[in-house]
């Protein structure tokens, strides 16, 4: 894990790394993190040459393309001060994983780790390096708390978002037991094993309905969409978000997963 | 290759375990309580994680001095008198075994727990040679009875329930009568079944001609084997008969008894939550002129089977396993699926970094692609074994080895293959993601989707949020 810098830096250039899944499938998150980390005093930018991290073809045991795609991230990040991603699996794969990639390369090692010493996960970003103590929102939920695999094992994320949730007024937080238990996604493993996978869902989203929380949060967008589907087929009256929408306040936009009338408007 | 291998009907196996109402039951347990004991047990001892880093510690400078090790163990135990066995091969490990039971014309030989003789596939072959081998320890028996493997590699029998159970004893021990009575249907009380097993294998005990036993540690420093057991059942299974066999595997060598005492204190606390197992047995040899009593003979079999292959590449992390089954029990897909769905002696996630050094990659290749690499195996392994790390490694060599399905293989490439264009990839993305929102309709999900029913048979999948995409907004000018 990563030691962050005493001090908070003023004014630092960051470039958000969108992740594919947020891309494509959930904006809202993308321009919730944009929020969170311009009203932290972050000059924010998106570079435009960025499409994935990568995992797919590493999990894959696709080495080759994975460092293909590993070079092309790591040069459309140059020169900013931070690199922050709205998910640990992929902050966790530019960080811990894309050094290794280039064992046979001394040079383009060098550069990935340089690259990996300025990668984070965006609510450890804003605790642990802009030391954000508390933020300003407001959403009246029972909410439960899923702690991702990557980031919770790879980057250490925990403490982080639940101390940011903390400041979100009307917002209760229920742990649950198996808030550290997998959700079954795995990347590509949710298809080529999917009956492995969903069996390993369904503990999840019942020891999520155990808890009686009416919104579920989680800070990767895969595991969102597996437990939001999961929980969807069952006809569970959960709500699915990312912390970064609730975070920023950004919760006009129905729930993943959920029905939307032909545009963007409210519930 | 020697015990049965299904491992590339992964997940057939798999599918059938999921519908099976009766593993269902006895997983809840392994996830559950199981898991549970050794996440207390481990947090009651303030010094665990240090406990940990010493037992990797020994194990990394023995395997780096193993040579030494053995040859300092095989000194040793020959000195106390026990004859060692090197065998390179399963077969190997098979014939010696044999021959050493017809040394005493053996017709009945009786077996502690020990994975490497599953490994070598050892009863069935003493079965055909007309020795009939007697598992006992409880669940080895049980899985005996039931003609099955073992489905985890501390609880044999952890994927049968306390009925199942009961049925077994009903059909194998018609003629079973305590104080003469013979009992109605059997309870399904778990101490009054394993008070019928004790009655039934205490005779089996004094009709052996061989013990054999399996071994956790071997001490270099002094030539002991020595085992682990809750039941006490390897002491009578290795003192009673006239001749011991040790069964066992190289990467067991330890330095000394002190090091033992150290990887004994994070053992059983990672297999069972308990501070110490309950029988921790020495073995120095055969019996001497003045000893009481203990085996006439003692021989230990020693098998490498590709593990001195392991040294110094990328699997030798693995040679420290220490067999406590803490990443089984915590793995997400073992609970669901159980040990059988894995196909071969070792299942769990250090089965799906070890059995294909053993098996082979080909037959083993679901196996470290059945992972959702959520890391938990790494974290509560007890000697810190990278497993998802070595499971890349196989899903590597199968990728350049072409064992990967062409389909699998050609899709990984097409996909990455765009995302190194990222014009043409948000070209095409924005195809497929206007189709899905198309599909979807108002209502923000599917039903189903080709080529993604693994998916959608159990779960709806959500649709794009309707505008587009994050880059083709922020392109437009949106900020908020
Ligand atoms: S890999 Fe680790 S957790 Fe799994 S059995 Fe071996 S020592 Fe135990």
């Amino acid at each position: 894990m990563l030691t962050p810098p005493q001090e908070a830096p003023h004014n630092p250039r960051v470039g958000l790394f969108v992740t594919c899944l947020v891309d494509l499938f959930r904006p809202s998150v993308g321009f919730a993190s944009v929020k969170l980390l311009e009203e932290a005093g972050c000059r924010l930018e998106v570079p435009d040459a960025q499409v994935c991290c990568g995992q797919p073809a590493y999990n894959s045991g696709d080495r080759k393309d994975t460092a293909a795609i590993a070079r092309q991230v790591i040069e459309a990040f140059d020169g900013y001060d931070y690199v922050v991603a709205p998910s640990g699996s992929c902050a966790g794969m530019l960080r811990d994983h894309y050094p290794a990639l280039f064992a046979g390369d001394p040079e383009m090692k060098a550069r990935a780790e340089a690259f990996a010493a300025r990668v984070w996960e965006l609510t450890s970003f804003l605790v642990d390096v802009l030391k954000l103590e508390t933020i300003q929102a407001t959403l009246p939920a029972k909410a439960t708390y899923h702690d991702s695999c990557s980031g919770l094992r790879e980057l250490g994320v925990k403490r982080q978002p639940r101390q940011l949730l903390a400041g979100v007024n009307g917002l209760e937080l229920i742990e649950s037991p198996a808030a550290e238990t997998c959700c079954g996604f795995g990347g590509t493993f949710c298809v080529k094993y999917g009956e492995v996978s969903a069996d390993i869902a369904g503990r999840k989203t019942q020891a999520i309905k155990e808890t009686g929380a009416d919104l579920l949060l989680a800070g990767d967008m895969g595991c969102l969409m597996n437990m939001a589907g999961k929980l969807q087929r069952e006809g569970a009256a959960v709500t699915v978000r990312h912390v970064a929408e609730v975070l920023a306040g950004m919760t006009d936009q129905p729930g993943i997963g959920e029905p939307n009338w032909g545009g963007s408007e409210p519930r | 290759m020697s015990a049965h291998i299904t491992s590339p009907a992964f997940k057939d196996n798999a599918k059938a375990a999921l519908a099976d109402p009766n593993l269902r039951k006895a997983m809840a347990i392994i996830a559950g309580p199981m898991a549970g004991r050794r996440v207390e047990s481990a947090s009651e001892l303030p010094e665990f994680e240090a406990l940990r880093d010493e037992a990797v510690k020994i194990k990394n400078h023995t395997l780096a001095h193993m040579d030494i090790y053995l040859e300092r163990f095989e000194a040793a135990a020959t000195a106390r008198g026990a004859h060692v066995h090197w065998c390179r091969t399963p077969r190997e490990a098979r014939e010696t075994v044999l021959a050493l039971c017809r040394s005493r014309n053996a017709r009945t030989v009786t077996k502690g727990k020990s994975m490497v003789t599953e490994e070598i596939g050892l009863n069935a072959f003493l079965e055909q040679h007309s020795i009939q081998p007697v598992e006992t320890d409880l669940g080895e028996y049980i899985i005996q009875l039931a003609h099955e493997p073992p489905s985890h590699i501390i609880g044999p029998a952890l994927h049968k329930t306390r009925e199942q159970v009961a049925e077994l004893f009903e059909e194998h021990h018609p003629d079973y009568a305590p104080n003469g009575i013979k009992p109605g249907p059997r309870s399904t009380e778990p101490q009054t079944l394993v008070s019928e097993a004790r009655a039934v294998l205490r005779e089996r005990y004094f009709q052996a001609d061989v013990g054999i036993t399996g071994a956790n540690f071997l001490v270099a420093e002094n030539g002991a084997t020595m085992i682990v057991t809750n039941e006490g059942n390897g002491d009578l299974t290795q003192s009673l008969p006239k001749m011991h066999i040790v069964v066992t595997s190289i990467e067991k060598v330890i330095p000394t008894l002190e090091d033992v005492s150290t990887i004994l204190r994070v053992l059983a606390r990672s297999a069972t939550g308990q501070e110490m197992s309950v029988y921790t047995t020495v073995s120095c040899g055969p019996k001497r002129p003045d000893d009481a009593d203990g085996p006439e003979e003692m021989h230990i079999v020693l098998l490498d089977n590709g593990r001195s292959e392991m040294l110094g590449g990328e699997l030798q992390e693995l040679m420290r396993c220490i067999r406590c089954g803490a990443c089984m029990n915590n793995c997400p897909v073992y609970q669901s699926v159980g040990g059988h769905a894995y196909g071969w002696v070792y299942p769990g996630p250090i089965g799906a970094a070890l059995d294909p050094h053993l098996i082979g990659l080909e037959a083993a290749q679901h196996l470290p692609n059945a992972s959702t690499f959520c890391g938990k195996c790494q974290e509560v392994c007890p000697m810190r074994i990278p497993l998802p790390k070595i499971m890349r490694h196989w899903r590597e060599q199968a990728h350049d080895k072409r064992i990967t399905p062409p389909m699998q293989r050609w899709g990984i490439e097409a996909w990455a293959w765009l995302a190194q264009r990222p014009a043409l990839y948000r070209l095409a993305t924005r195809i497929g993601m206007t189709a899905l929102r198309a599909v979807a309709g108002s209502k923000g999900r599917l039903r189903s989707l080709p080529l993604a029913d693994g998916w959608t048979a159990q779960r709806d999948f959500p649709a794009p949020q309707p505008g587009g995409s994050f880059m083709a907004q922020w392109k437009s000018g949106r900020r908020r």
